[in-house]
């Protein structure tokens, strides 16, 4: 049966393995879907999601003023029409790209370490669609006008305008908020069975039950399911890069200083799985600690994602390079005083702190002990987000405040409304993932399983 | 002859995959066609070993794929060009590159809703009951850790008595009869 090349070379350093040894499928089984049924609440749990609902009451507010008052009650302004909804959109979407990237790139790549993580990495993706959606929703000022946006045969006679990158990004994100659901939900139809037969009170029986939609594990079904979920993850494969490419083209197209380069889409996509790994970490790390979860939730996956993180803050690294080398190469007066300002100007501190975050202090994870410390990596993880979201300020707002004209320069600070959206949506992730973690199993049951028939087959 | 109004068929229970496997391949060799086995994981070489054919999903996910592509690209054509030309510089109405990512999005979405939906549609679900849900010991570990077979009462061969001892010697850890309603 052990076809499969052994991957611990004698040379190498013992790893880490991707799942304790001694476990059975029972003992999997019970462990997982524990969490959900049997354990009692916490109080951890209670404290924890009140704080995050009380945020979400905050973007409530924020929200409804919002709509009575108009977007006058941000920060944007003439010429920075796109601000803190532009920065946070992008930032949330680009959180996503690491879900979808877990579930499907690695699972393509037969990347065994995947299975105990991609479970709550793509509600994560889920919940961060979510989020992200909100934005270009208010920011379009008449949220309720926006189904403006979809094709459908109005008695104006009016269509979208389909060589617009904005109308590109409305098919881009809703079929990437489907594709995820979809894949999402197909995973866990085994696992919802497993919980309708282990629910031991009748209305748990009966909402598990008809979720798993009758799910019995039939190997003629498991034969086409496989079909399916192999055929999933190559389909979100190439819309995941497509995804925040099409949001790239958002920028690229324009032709505004320091947004016009070809070098962003790549740039993009790396961002995203750079800040999307970061926040799988920022979860994992308490996740396992508070349901006990060390034995599959192992050292050898945050070392792993760390050592993405790593190869792909070097990639965004190559990217900030490529933008200043270009700005300086073309000769271009107006990109070369783009980078000036970057440098010099009234936004220079968030460049600094951009490349301090995102460049200089990942560097750390160079270092085997940094990686397997988990302190270090719960703050690496927290400092590369602030780091995307930097990113994205500077990119919309250096480039927005100094175009071609120095008689439309401008400046452009946030308002009290504009931190608290933005916190409320960070409370909305938070209060999302709470109820995720009490009422579906956060691991997948059902591939841990797999997992371990094909480690007890190891050892024989 | 009179059970098969009322029975859907016996089932055996096995603890491990390699076990599961073995049984299938003796009931194929004994000449039994309708059987199934149930795993709470997909089990390597279980479809080869009840010689299931290629499944129709992939086909299935093509054609909504082409379906969704090609109607995105030609209803976008349709928009521009027919419905609503706004001539924009002189550019052509039928700018084709500008098109292809909403094409590209709609492929995907056409080919992975017709995945999911197609592969629920094959399988027959959702269907919330099952007569296998009557065996107490399929409830609690079929989806758990234990691996059933079961030969279906439509099995021409099949005779309660000893379909049901047939599976005894093949050293199941339990046998039930699957009662229909």
């Amino acid at each position: 049966m052990s076809t499969r090349p052994p991957y611990n070379t004698v040379n190498e350093q013992p790893v880490s393995p991707v799942l304790e040894p001694g476990h059975t499928y029972a003992s999997v089984t019970d462990k997982i879907s524990a969490i959900v049924l049997t354990r009692p609440t916490s109080l951890g749990w209670v404290a924890g999601f009140a704080l995050a609902f009380t945020m979400v009451m905050v973007l409530t507010v924020s929200l409804a003023w919002l709509i009575i008052k108009g977007v006058g009650i941000w920060g944007i302004n003439i010429p920075v029409g796109w601000g803190f909804a532009i920065v946070n959109f992008v930032w949330w979407i680009g959180i996503g790209h690491a879900g979808t990237l877990i579930s499907a790139i690695l699972f393509l790549l037969n990347q065994k370490w995947r299975t105990s993580i991609n479970r709550f990495a793509e509600a994560m993706t889920l919940f961060a669609v979510a989020c992200a959606g909100i934005f270009p929703l208010i920011h379009t000022g008449r949220p309720w006008m926006a189904y403006y946006m979809f094709p459908y045969p109005s008695t104006m006679y009016l269509w979208p305008q389909f060589r617009s990158p904005l109308i590109w990004d409305v098919f881009a994100v809703s079929t990437y908020g489907t594709v995820s659901l979809l894949f999402w939900f197909v995973g866990l139809i085994p696992d919802l069975a497993t919980l309708r037969d282990r629910a031991l009170k009748k209305p748990m029986q009966i909402i598990y039950g008809m979720l798993a939609m009758g799910w019995r594990g039939s190997a003629r079904h498991w034969h086409r399911y496989q079909s399916a979920y192999l055929l999933l993850a190559g389909l979100a494969t190439p819309l995941v890069l497509s995804v925040h490419t099409v949001v790239s083209f958002d920028f690229a197209i324009a032709i505004v200083p320091g947004w016009h380069t070809t070098i962003f889409p790549p740039y993009f996509v790396a961002g995203a799985i750079y800040s999307g790994f970061a926040m799988v970490l920022t979860i994992a790390i308490p996740l396992r600690k508070a349901y006990n979860l060390e034995d599959f939730i192992t050292m050898h996956h945050l070392e792993n994602m760390a050592k993405v993180m790593l190869a792909t803050g070097l990639i965004v690294a190559y990217g900030y390079y490529f933008e200043y080398f270009m700005s300086k190469y073309s000769g271009n007066k107006f990109d070369l005083y783009l980078t000036n300002m970057r440098f010099h100007g009234p936004y220079s501190h968030f460049y600094s702190a951009l490349i301090l975050c995102n460049i200089l202090a990942p560097q750390l994870l160079w270092f085997r002990k940094a990686r397997t410390s988990i302190p270090v990596l719960f703050v690496m993880s927290l400092v590369v987000n602030l780091g995307m979201w930097l990113e994205r300020f500077v990119i919309v707002v250096i480039s927005l405040t100094r175009d071609f004209m120095p008689s439309a320069f401008g400046r452009y600070s946030a308002t009290a409304w504009d931190y608290a959206t933005f916190a409320g949506t960070i409370g909305l992730f938070v209060m999302l993932l709470f109820l995720f973690v009490r009422v579906m199993p956060a691991i997948s049951i059902a591939e841990m399983r797999e997992l371990v028939a094909e480690t007890s087959e190891d050892h024989e | 002859m009179e059970h098969r109004s009322h029975i859907y068929g016996v089932l055996a229970e096995f603890p491990t995959p390699h076990e599961l496997i073995h049984a299938v391949e003796k009931t194929r060799e004994a000449g039994y066609r309708r059987i199934e086995a149930y795993t709470p994981f997909p089990v390597e070489g279980l479809s080869e070993a009840l010689a299931l054919k290629r499944n129709k999903v992939p086909l299935i996910t093509l054609i909504g794929g082409l379906t969704g592509g090609l109607g995105g690209f030609f209803f976008q054509y349709w928009v521009s060009v027919i419905a609503y030309p706004v001539n924009i510089g002189g550019r052509p109405l039928n700018s084709w590159p500008a098109f292809i990512p909403v094409t590209f999005e709609l492929s995907v979405l056409g080919a992975a809703l017709s995945a999911v939906f197609g592969m629920l549609a094959l399988n027959g679900l959702p269907r919330p009951h099952h007569p296998l849900f009557n065996v107490q010991r399929f409830v609690r570990h079929a989806t758990s850790d234990r691996f059933f077979l079961c030969i279906e009462a439509r099995d021409p061969k099949f005779n309660l008595s000893e379909s049901a001892r047939f599976l005894k010697g093949l050293h199941a850890a339990h046998v039930s009869e699957v009662e229909d309603d």
